[in-house]
């Protein structure tokens, strides 16, 4: 064990499976001798050589697409996205050849797509977006979003070694600012088991990502009995888990930093209405982004992001019902 | 003498070097031209008598494009291939009723019902299927040379497109990184003359085999209708890329001698433009040809064109016993429990029975990236 950072538990959870497995390789776009835009490959290119740690041209179909031919040889490629808002530029092949390959045709695309996502430093429109609805709605991606360091190791090595294409959304927020006991050498971490991060018994809290430590530093401020949960996985999603916390704390607040319709909250509201109605002692909460694009200007991006006191209140609010 | 000499002192007397295709190679290319013929009239007839759910997409006239090209792979090459291709899904082994069954949705298909029509690509055979982004297949064969090229194996990847493919994006992706690697992939490119309703010169200014050399690789147009003449090529392309020299650009001419789909009346196809394609047919110049100049009887080329006519029925009688899919299955597969390798095609070429390396090998680190 040594405490690292989210960031440095990405580059270890890397670096271990690349010394690990010499098919596992990065490619993106200055991610070689300047090691990346957010530094996670910093010295791989010395330690795995150029052709392992793969400069792109700026041409985010052609990474997906490259590593998507790579993979289905038999390499371990990990994309990586500079920003998470450039998987719309290659969009398609994630989508449409990665995705569907092997429902088609029985071709397994074992890939990683890393995505540097989230918002709350003024990246504007363009570098803060929480993507993952768009991969949810797209059969055949498995899409993880870890919150801790730990997880972002475990998760992102298990992704490495999955026969599926991964999205693999690291909160850029999460970065520098979260830190923890990362488990040295090989660790891995399950696809599609949610953890609980808090355990208590008189509502849930459920998240994922960045909004995991919101819903955590909101639970420790209010001194009340919540139950956190940390999805760490939205497809597969662990229902199990998400049910068997409403169906225990009887009230829910669902909190993510994603845009609100159709995202990954409408989804749980859903689930826990159909299955677990009759246990719910109140409406089913959610605290999202509104349905706008990130803004730029600090003032207009706090409106948007879910913030600490808006999470506590919801809290409240739900503990009174 | 390496094929891309052989190739290059081509001239005058085309092809008539036994040492690039012996006489059982001749009479196979003309075999899956008129196959891919046979099957596909007989998949437009089902269509028409409502077998087939959708519409009906052939490559009719562009027979010898697929065909010579794939011939020139070797077993462990990969290959992407799409709807105007059949002939190369023939060449490295699909059999004509796992085709006709995929048209018709039938669990006897390439793809069990889970796609449909000229959406399939047999993984044992070493072949990824298309997605009906045409432009896509470039860049998976592009990854698929680079792990080639990542392995240090002399192994190959071809891909075809239509020259529609060409004004997209994705295409100039992988042109490009193809030609920054040096990645062993042959790009061959269709001109069919239409992109559906598309005339060339609404798709490009400047035309497509220019843009090679831009790229920083070497690129050749060539006659598409003539089978042979796209073998060479081919063949030259493909050892190129083996010996870590880099991709190819082939632009084959042909025409679509039927509409985008069978949906398609064409009504757009300038009067007298299939007339005059129907004078270079592939299929009719290359059995001139064979008995002119290859030394083939007429009894022969007609003897070869009714085996296939009748392997052909067989194998429609084949796709009909087929029953449909169970519906169970609609909701399986989506994810892959492990990896697992991509199959070898079939490489009928008979330098390949005369060769024992079938194409693979190590290459030299020189010519490692």
């Amino acid at each position: 064990m040594a405490e690292m950072t989210y960031l440095e538990a990405i580059s270890d959870g890397l670096r271990e499976e690349m010394r690990r497995d010499e098919t596992v390789f990065c490619l993106g776009e200055d991610i070689g001798a300047f090691g990346g835009a957010f530094k996670i490959t910093e010295g791989f290119a010395e330690e795995f050589g150029a052709e392992r740690v793969l400069d792109t041209p700026l041409a985010e179909n052609l990474i997906i697409g490259a590593a998507t031919g790579a993979a289905i040889e038999g390499l371990r490629p990990i994309c990586e996205m500079q920003f998470a808002d450039f998987i719309s530029c290659g969009f398609d092949q994630l989508v449409n050849v990665a995705a569907k390959l092997h429902y088609r045709q029985g071709v397994s695309v074992p890939m990683v797509v890393r995505l540097p996502s989230g918002g709350g430093f003024s990246g504007g429109p363009f570098h803060s977006q929480n993507p993952e609805a768009w991969f949810l709605q797209a059969p055949g991606l498995k899409v993880l979003a870890p919150a801790t360091a730990a997880d972002a190791k475990g998760l992102l090595t298990s992704a490495i070694r999955d026969p599926n294409p991964v999205c693999f959304l690291e909160h850029k927020g999460l970065y520098r600012r979260v830190k923890g006991e990362v488990p040295a050498g090989e660790h891995t971490v399950p696809i599609g088991e949610a953890a609980v991060a808090r355990e208590g018994s008189e509502m849930s809290l459920i998240a994922y990502g960045s909004s995991v430590h919101l819903g955590l530093q909101a639970a420790e401020e209010l001194g009340e009995d919540i139950e956190v949960i940390d999805l760490r996985t939205l497809c597969p999603l662990d229902r199990e888990a998400v049910l068997a916390s409403a169906r225990k704390t009887g009230k829910v607040l669902l909190a993510h930093e994603a845009t609100r319709s159709c995202g990954v909250g409408a989804e749980l509201a859903a689930l826990i209405a159909e299955q677990a109605f009759e246990d719910l002692d109140a409406p089913i909460r959610r605290l999202t982004a509104p349905d706008v694009p990130i803004p730029f200007s600090p003032p207009l991006e706090q409106a948007v992001l879910p913030q600490l006191e808006q999470i506590k209140e919801a809290c409240r609010e739900l503990l009174a019902y | 003498m390496t094929l891309s000499e052989l190739s290059a002192t081509r001239g005058a007397a085309p092809a008539a070097d036994s040492r690039l295709l012996a006489r059982e190679d001749r009479a196979r290319l003309f075999r899956f031209m008129a196959m891919m013929r046979a099957a596909e009239e007989r998949g437009l007839l089902l269509y028409k008598q409502g077998k087939v759910p959708g519409s009906f997409y052939d490559g009719r006239g562009q027979e010898a494009i697929c065909v010579g090209a794939a011939y020139a792979l070797a077993p462990r090459d990969r290959i992407c291939i799409l709807h105007r291709d059949l002939g190369a899904h023939f060449v490295r082994g699909v059999t004509p009723d796992r085709y006709l069954a995929n048209y018709m949705g039938r669990s006897g298909g390439v793809t069990g019902g889970k796609d449909g029509n000229m959406h399939f690509g047999d993984r044992r055979l070493g072949c990824v299927g298309m997605v009906s982004m045409l432009p896509d297949m470039a860049l998976v064969a592009t990854g698929l040379a680079l792990a080639f090229r990542m392995r240090r194996e002399a192994r190959v990847a071809m891909t075809f497109f239509g020259e529609g493919s060409t004004a997209n994006g994705q295409w100039h992706e992988a042109m490009n990184f193809a030609a920054i690697h040096r990645l062993p992939v042959v790009f061959v490119l269709e001109n069919n003359q239409f992109a559906y309703s598309t005339p060339n010169d609404l798709e490009f200014a400047a035309d497509p085999i220019g843009r090679a050399e831009a790229y920083g690789f070497p690129g050749q147009k060539l006659d598409g209708n003539d089978v042979e003449a796209v073998f060479e090529a081919a063949a030259a392309a493909v050892e190129r890329a083996r010996a870590g020299e880099g991709p190819t650009l082939l632009e084959c001419e042909t025409m679509r001698m039927h509409g985008h789909g069978a949906h398609d009346d064409m009504s757009y196809v300038p009067e007298g433009m299939l007339d005059r394609w129907a004078q270079r047919d592939p299929i009719e110049r290359y059995a001139e040809r064979l008995t002119a100049d290859f030394g083939f009887s007429e009894a022969e080329v007609e003897g070869i064109r009714e085996e296939v006519r009748s392997y052909v029925d067989e194998c429609a009688e084949k796709a009909l016993a087929s029953p449909m899919p169970e519906p169970e299955i609609a909701t399986e597969g989506v994810f892959a429990e492990r990896w697992e390798p991509l199959g070898d095609g079939e490489a009928p070429w008979s330098r390949w029975s005369r060769d024992t390396s079938n194409g693979a090998g190590r290459l030299p680190e020189r010519s490692a990236a």
